[in-house]
């Protein structure tokens, strides 16, 4: 039976999680994300959940697990977020590289030094480049609504590929949320039977998993790989129509906020759109037309679909959650920025780094981003392509 | 040996051919030494036969009786574990032309 539950972040995967029933679930606590794995492990000592659940040294060993699990030919899923996900770091391009249709959940926060608990993007911007599709929620709902859709994407044979979902350290995985809560069979049959691809513990069939390889082989297998990760955009469209038909709320690759006649607009991921939306009401209110883009699939990325999307605008900001030291800008704005590259009409684009460590960022920081696009719109000048939001200078 | 493209590839590194390491002549790379069995110093210990990393050491009906140079890398693990004083298996110098270390 649906319902609708008061519960934060963490809980509402824990209560995917519970509704899906991974065969096997490997993780270690970590702040944001620990009560993911704290609820996974009540639901299991209270008989919620028929998975193995397991609880390794680290998340290195986590991740590892999951890998064992994967190829044995189970469901899994794990949970952690900053200096955990940091520590599977070599492990996740395994999973990537073997094409184990992992899920995982990210509580984002920052990373270390100095030491911070708090939400940022560091952390699952870091593995951008570790071969997992990437999936960023606005809110609880959305964190629920992903963590379920993910496990359709990441086991598409097509696909083959482990996705993680992304949901802001504190601002979402530590803030209540009512939220629609669907009926347990209804969530179990959009899922589906998992049908594992060479399971090592189907004995009839000698093979080898991740065997060495020399200059020959190597490039041809990361191919592949790639070929995976590429494969996806179809299959996440289709997974995000399909849940939309079944549970009413429909997702694409990014929400668009108020964009038809929009001449300015706001690219933000994750929580922080929340916030931007009553920012680019304000100014609505005042006459002025922007809009908002929200990215929610950062990998594969979207870059037709956001170009075709940005490409009539005057002016552009993209606000990243996360630094590059050293690159010529963020990671969301040089994706952008590039996606743009081969279209004659083009906005101007500037970049504004926010929020790092937790940082608040409040509507009136919206505004003022605004306020200054309508200046860029107008002079067509931009006096400063990269810069920061609620910094002291 | 014709290697696959990648779209002929199993997915995921899955390697479907057991045991097709015997197609991997690992002797192709030999250092520019090998070992050289010396059959009447042989004790038939086997400590060659379990401590080649290759298994390249050559037995015939339960008797070991030289090195297959298809898999010999060279190592000389084999002639340190020997055990007798005038070892059964001493390492000398080669010299392989290119064209025989080309893969067959």
């Amino acid at each position: 039976m649906k319902t609708m539950k008061t519960l934060n972040g963490n809980q509402t995967i824990a209560e995917a999680t519970r509704q899906v029933d991974p065969d096997v679930i490997a993780a270690y606590p970590i702040t944001p994300s620990t009560a993911i794995v704290e609820t996974i492990a009540q639901f299991k000592a209270d008989g919620l959940i028929s998975g193995e659940f397991v609880c390794p040294e680290s998340e290195h060993s986590a991740m590892s697990v999951c890998i064992g699990a994967a190829s044995a030919g189970g469901r899994v899923m794990t949970a952690t977020a900053s200096q955990g996900l940091a520590l599977m770091w070599e492990m996740l391009y395994i999973a990537a590289g073997l094409r184990l249709p992992i899920v995982a959940a990210i509580a984002n926060r920052s990373l270390s030094a100095p030491i911070n608990i708090h939400g940022d993007h560091s952390d699952t911007m870091g593995a951008r480049d570790s071969g997992w599709i990437q999936i960023y929620s606005e809110g609880c709902q959305e964190a629920y609504d992903n963590f379920i859709q993910a496990f359709r994407i990441a086991e598409h044979l097509n696909v083959r590929t482990p996705v993680l979902v992304g949901l802001d350290g504190f601002i979402i995985s530590h803030s209540m949320e009512v939220i629609q809560v669907e009926d347990d069979d209804e969530v179990k049959r959009f899922v589906g039977e998992y049908k594992p691809v060479y399971p090592l513990l189907d004995t009839s069939r000698k093979m080898t998993v991740g065997p060495i390889d020399f200059t020959d082989y190597y490039f041809e297998h990361k191919r592949s790989q790639i070929e995976g990760i590429e494969n996806a955009p179809k299959v996440i469209e289709a997974v995000g129509r399909e849940f939309g038909q079944k549970f009413g709320r429909e997702y694409g690759f990014f929400e668009e906020y108020r964009m038809d006649d929009a001449e300015t607009c706001i690219v933000v991921m994750s929580s922080a759109a929340g916030t931007c939306k009553d920012a680019v009401d304000g100014l609505r209110a005042e006459g002025k037309r922007i809009g908002l883009l929200k990215p929610r699939v950062f990998r594969p990325f979207p870059h037709q679909k956001i170009a075709e999307a940005l490409k009539k605008m005057k002016a552009v900001a993209v606000l990243d959650r996360s630094s590059s030291p050293g690159a010529f800008g963020a990671p969301l704005f040089t994706e952008i920025r590039s996606s743009l590259y081969d279209y004659s009409e083009r906005p101007k684009i500037v970049n504004y780094v926010y929020g790092l460590g937790g940082r608040d960022i409040m509507v009136e920081h919206f505004k003022e981003v605004g306020l200054k696009l309508g200046e860029i719109a107008k002079t067509g000048k931009v006096a400063e392509m990269c810069g920061y939001i609620n910094l002291r200078e | 040996m014709k290697k696959e493209s990648w779209k002929e590839l199993t997915i995921g590194t899955i390697n479907l051919d057991a045991g097709n390491s015997v197609k991997n002549l690992t002797g192709t790379w030999r250092s520019g030494k090998r070992p050289q069995f010396i059959q009447e110093n042989c004790i038939q210990c086997f400590f060659c036969w379990v401590y080649c990393p290759h298994f390249a050491i050559r037995v015939e009906k339960s008797e070991v009786t030289g090195v297959n140079y298809d898999y010999c890398t060279g190592c000389g693990i084999c002639c340190t574990e020997c055990p007798p004083k005038e070892k059964a298996l001493v390492m000398v110098k080669e010299e392989i032309k290119l064209a025989e270390r080309s893969p067959k």
